[in-house]
């Protein structure tokens, strides 16, 4: 029993990790309505930038700050860039420029920082905060960080001007150019949001996994699951969503036989399960289309 | 410069062109007065572009060899593909090299997987797939596969060190173990079990898999804690060893530690996981590590921090992979100058498998490279160490390994 | 180079006079094409030979993915375990019960069908990113599954299986060698499943499949069963799959759970899309660019180096890259690569194409 409570603490660590990037995947569904594969090495990029940063001397939190704002800039570069150019092009074309984005900054990144992780410090500590060692400080942190990220997009969607523009724009980009939202600009602006979210994930994640070229690879998908379990179009789901997967992952490994090694396809089945019973995720809305 | 450039228009035509071209000479293929062609394939595009480095060390190594008049007077044309670690790939790229480029040999293909789609093909076609790189058992098999020979010490063996260690000195020890799910991780719990023995099964009191694909392997360090084991058992990679010395020094979990040699560089995971989380582990070494101070004024790795400047300048200092790829371009190189003016395939194999106390610049003092007709696998010989204030201790005999694949 | 062989003249001789008989131009396509693919591997190397079978294994399983896609509106971004299904069973079949090759291949369609019917059912309930999602995660679920400690004495676990000694020889005594034989057993493989395609995509049931994809309900209306339809069309497509993994086992004759690892199915992805969706042919140059693009964009990227050196001559503080680090410069070659066509194509070489033929027709009209 006192193992399962561990695993379940445990769980929520990770968990943490991934309801962080699910939320700025979630962030840039609602700005261009896709999932964006290439999100996570973005983020990861990102934390690079951050690194090199405070390698050059600046101090963490400078760092931190001058990084959102690069990558802000970033993301609204490439979608200025890459995405405007084939903003008719069918979905299915995005979904291969998405795949060639990741193919670019993973193979960029590997190429100007190598391939030897990187430690990356976290400005929280590693102290054990709960029960021995089960949720370190970090841990603690990331959960408040994402948290605190969560209750400004919350407002940001709801009271200002611009986070309404944006869900107009991509919800219905038709009617929202009729009442005269910039709709390419609000893309734009959504891409430039969600690289700066995924840089707060990425740096948060980074202590934990160590930094290095594939670091977001497989946390990226985690990231999708969570994001999708909890409804694409709810960033609380999300949240809530990553931080299932994690325990739900850590909770598979107590199968009978199997669970230790089984537990990825485990946490996967779980996942299509929900998807069939609730098709829209545990908290998305119901979108419903027109014929 | 003889690493080959290709521009644009070249690569374009090359599919066409190379398939309308025949074997050039009725000679030994890759081999004319002037040059020697060597044929290799590794990862540097995909998930495992990390190991990329090795092919690019090698290949500035032979950039060296060339600048320094070559082989017995051949320029040596190193030849490398990305292979993407995926198996299909491999077999193409291979075939590529063989086939159109008409290497002399395949050298340091990289990967289990990938090593096991080529070694039918090679053996088919007689020519060497020498020294490959990876740690499984089953490349010294010279029987049935008389063309392919290994290099580094394997998994399986290493794995009979730590059980025979452990025996020795931790006789009522409780073992837990970490290791990744697949062909690498498993071969060296075989080892560990095989070398416990009839004691295997009561000393060993968790396995815990972890897949490449997981973030993080803090579960499973979790579960080893409570698992009340006071041994540990570490078969993970750079990236997973760092990830658990950080997260057992978090929970103050403290067992006797056993890491495994593929993730001992200093520069490429203690010194990340932090010299006073890793401190007391124990492992095993044949390479001698540049991030190690002891090091420091030894002249095989003075002379492959000057080779690392001018060959490889944008190349990674802290990185153990560039290391190994010096090291086994060295050993090639000397089976190449071995193998004499009259360079044939059959030659090269003789060569490969008549190393007599051979000594390399950057292999631990002690270890030497052995090989004979029926001993295709070149170093065995490990030395167990412990790493203490920032560098690693050696201690007790050069331990050879006796583990074959079957 | 391999000499002309009689055979070639005479094959050659009888294909032109078939030509020249035939009044039907698609006859006389089809007869060109028969005609190109038993010439082909006499005068090709055994490498290009084993490459361009490996191209049409790849079309087949665009093809397979095209159909669910293109012609269903069904998305897959798992399509790489069906390969491995394929591969999995025929393999393991030749090694484990000495089943012949040949009949292995019926076998695993017949399986992956089942396989794809199944996991159509739940993917019924799931739209566009969801059921993107749900492909992906069986893919990625794939190569764990096919390790998994109870069927590892089947699949060979990590290990995987060696079929090199298996490798099917031509029969009666036919002066081909292995690479010419594994090419004509893949053609003809190749010839079928594109004509069953082909012939689907033209029939009544075909104009179901497409109705469903442009409007759901307006085809529920008319009648069509649409969970039938689609759960059928998935298994279909892992159908054409499975047997392109079939063949590919006999290709590689090796098959391990490396090989059918994400990036497989992103490949078979990517390659429908640059093919272009809702276009059979397509494939091909799906294919095409699948297997060449990745070698073609490592050359380029190892150029860089000197092309980089190059600008350098003429703008001295250009930077620098070193000849060896180049090659990590790959990855990134292919995503521009990618990039820039779709710049140039957004729906794919069919698109492209479709346009050519509309301005074509504007400018005789």
């Amino acid at each position: 029993m006192e193992q399962v409570v561990q695993q379940i603490i445990g769980g929520l660590a990770t968990g943490a990790i991934y309801a962080c990037i699910a939320l700025s995947i979630v962030m840039i569904y609602q700005a261009i309505d896709h999932l964006n594969f290439a999100q996570g090495e973005m983020a990861m990029f990102s934390t690079y930038i951050a690194w090199q940063l405070m390698q050059w001397g600046m101090p963490y939190w400078g760092a931190f700050f001058i990084t959102i704002a690069i990558s802000f800039v970033l993301g609204y570069v490439i979608e200025r860039a890459v995405f405007k150019p084939v903003h008719n092009a069918p979905v299915l074309s995005h979904i291969v420029i998405f795949i060639a984005l990741f193919a670019i900054i993973n193979s960029m990144a590997g190429f100007i920082w190598e391939f030897t992780i990187k430690p990356f410090p976290t400005p929280f500590g590693t102290k054990s905060v709960l029960g021995e060692g089960l949720l370190s400080a970090h841990g603690a942190g990331m959960i408040a960080v994402t948290g605190i990220m969560l209750g400004f997009l919350y407002l940001f969607f709801r009271y200002t001007r611009v986070g309404l523009a944006m869900r107009a724009a991509s919800a219905n980009p038709d009617s929202a150019r009729l009442v005269g939202i910039r709709v390419g600009f609000m893309n734009a602006l959504g891409w430039g949001m969600a690289a700066a979210i995924g840089a707060v994930a990425g740096i948060m994640i980074a202590p934990v996994v160590f930094l290095e070229p594939n670091m977001m690879v497989t946390i990226l998908l985690y990231g999708f699951a969570g994001a999708v379990v909890g409804g694409l179009t709810s960033p609380g789901g999300a949240v809530f969503g990553g931080f299932a997967v994690g325990v739900i992952e850590n909770l598979a490994s107590f199968v009978p036989h199997f669970g230790a090694e089984m537990k990825l396809s485990i946490a996967l089945a779980l996942i299509i399960l929900v998807l069939t019973l609730k098709p829209n995720g545990l908290f998305g809305r119901k979108i419903v289309n027109r014929v | 410069m003889q690493i080959k450039k290709y521009g644009i228009i070249p690569a374009l035509a090359l599919g066409f062109a190379v398939a309308m071209a025949g074997s050039a000479s009725a000679q030994t293929p890759g081999v004319t007065d002037k040059e020697i062609k060597i044929g290799n394939i590794n990862p540097y595009s995909g998930p495992a572009s990390a190991y990329g480095t090795i092919g690019k060390s090698i290949a500035a190594y032979f950039k060296m060899v060339n600048a320094e008049g070559g082989i017995n007077g051949r320029m040596v044309n190193f030849i490398s593909y990305d292979d993407s670690y995926s198996p299909p790939k491999a077999l193409e790229q291979t075939r590529k090299l063989v086939e159109s480029d008409n290497v002399l040999l395949m050298f340091q293909p990289l990967g289990t997987p990938g090593n096991t789609a080529i070694q039918g093909y090679l053996n088919g076609k007689k020519v060497p797939q020498l020294f490959v790189a990876t740690g499984a058992t089953k490349w010294g098999d010279p029987k049935k596969f008389p063309w392919t020979m290994g290099w580094q010490p394997n998994y399986q063996s290493e794995g009979r060190i730590y059980a025979d260690y452990i025996l020795k000195n931790y006789p009522n020890a409780k073992i837990g173990i970490l290791f990744q799910n697949d062909d690498y991780g498993k071969d060296y719990v075989k080892g560990l079990k095989d070398g416990l023995g009839a004691k295997a099964k009561t000393m060993i009191v968790s396995e815990q898999p972890y897949e490449v694909a997981d973030p993080t392997v803090d579960s499973q360090i979790i579960a080893l804690k409570a698992s009340g084991a006071d041994v540990f058992f570490n078969a993970s990679t750079p990236k997973f060893a760092a990830q658990s010395i950080k997260k057992m020094a978090e929970i103050g979990w403290k067992p006797a530690h056993f890491l495994n040699q593929v993730s001992n560089s200093v520069g490429g995971v203690l010194k990340p996981a932090g010299f006073d989380n890793a401190e007391g582990i124990f492992s095993t070494g044949y390479l001698k590590d540049q991030n190690d101070p002891q090091w420091k004024n030894d002249a095989g790795m003075k002379k492959w921090f000057a080779f690392m400047d001018k060959y490889y300048p944008d190349g990674d200092k802290t990185s153990s992979f560039n290391v190994y790829g010096y090291t086994v371009a060295q050993n090639l190189h000397k089976v190449l100058l071995a193998a004499g003016k009259n360079l044939t395939r059959e030659g090269v194999m003789k060569a490969a498998a008549s190393m007599k106390d051979l000594e390399l610049d950057l292999l631990l003092p002690g270890i030497k490279i052995n090989t004979s007709a029926t001993d295709f696998y070149p170093i065995e010989q490990n030395q167990m160490m412990r790493f203490k204030g920032g560098n690693w201790e050696f201690f007790g005999p050069i331990i050879s390994g006796e583990v074959r694949g079957s | 180079m391999k000499t002309t062989s009689p055979i070639t003249t005479i094959i050659a001789a009888i294909g032109a006079t078939v030509i020249t008989l035939a009044q039907n131009w698609k006859v006389a396509g089809f007869i060109f094409i028969l005609i190109i693919g038993a010439i082909f591997p006499l005068w090709a190397s055994g490498v290009f030979t084993f490459q361009i079978s490996q191209l049409l294994i790849y079309a087949i399983a665009i093809a397979g993915l095209n159909l669910l896609t293109g012609f269903n509106g069904q998305f897959s971004l798992g399509h790489s375990a069906f390969y491995a299904i394929g591969a999995y069973v025929s393999a393991v079949m030749m090694t484990q019960w000495d089943i012949p090759f040949y009949l292995t291949i019926p076998i695993a369609a017949a399986v992956c069908f089942v396989f794809g019917f199944l996991f159509g059912l739940p993917a019924l309930r799931l739209e566009g990113i969801y059921l993107a999602l749900a492909t992906f995660a069986l893919a990625i679920a794939t190569p764990q599954i096919l390790k998994f400690k109870p069927v590892e004495h089947l699949t060979g676990g990590v290990q995987g299986l060696a079929l090199f000694h298996l490798k099917p020889e031509a029969p009666f005594g036919l002066p081909f060698d292995q690479d010419q034989w594994t090419f004509y057993v893949t053609f003809a493989v190749t010839i079928l499943m594109f004509f069953i395609a082909f012939s689907l995509v033209n029939s009544r049931s075909g104009r179901a499949m497409k109705a469903i994809r442009d409007n759901q309900i307006a085809a529920k209306v008319t009648g069509i069963d649409l969970s039938l339809f689609k759960t059928l069309t998935f298994g279909v497509s892992a159908l054409f799959t499975g047997v392109a993994g079939a063949l590919s086992a006999m290709l590689i004759a090796f098959v391990a759970p490396d090989s059918f690892q994400i990036t497989l199915a992103v490949a078979i992805f990517v390659g429908m899309v640059v093919g272009g969706v809702g276009w059979i042919p397509g494939a091909f140059l799906g294919g095409l660019f699948i297997l060449f693009v990745p070698n073609i964009a490592e050359h380029i990227a190892f150029g860089l180096a000197a092309f980089f050196d190059l600008i350098r001559k003429v703008i001295p503080f250009f930077p620098s890259i070193g000849e060896q680090s180049a090659k990590g410069l790959t990855g990134t070659v292919y995503g521009v690569f990618l990039i820039l066509l779709i710049y140039i194509m957004p729906s794919g070489l069919a698109g492209l194409l479709r346009l050519a033929v509309q301005r074509l027709a504007r400018a005789r009209g």
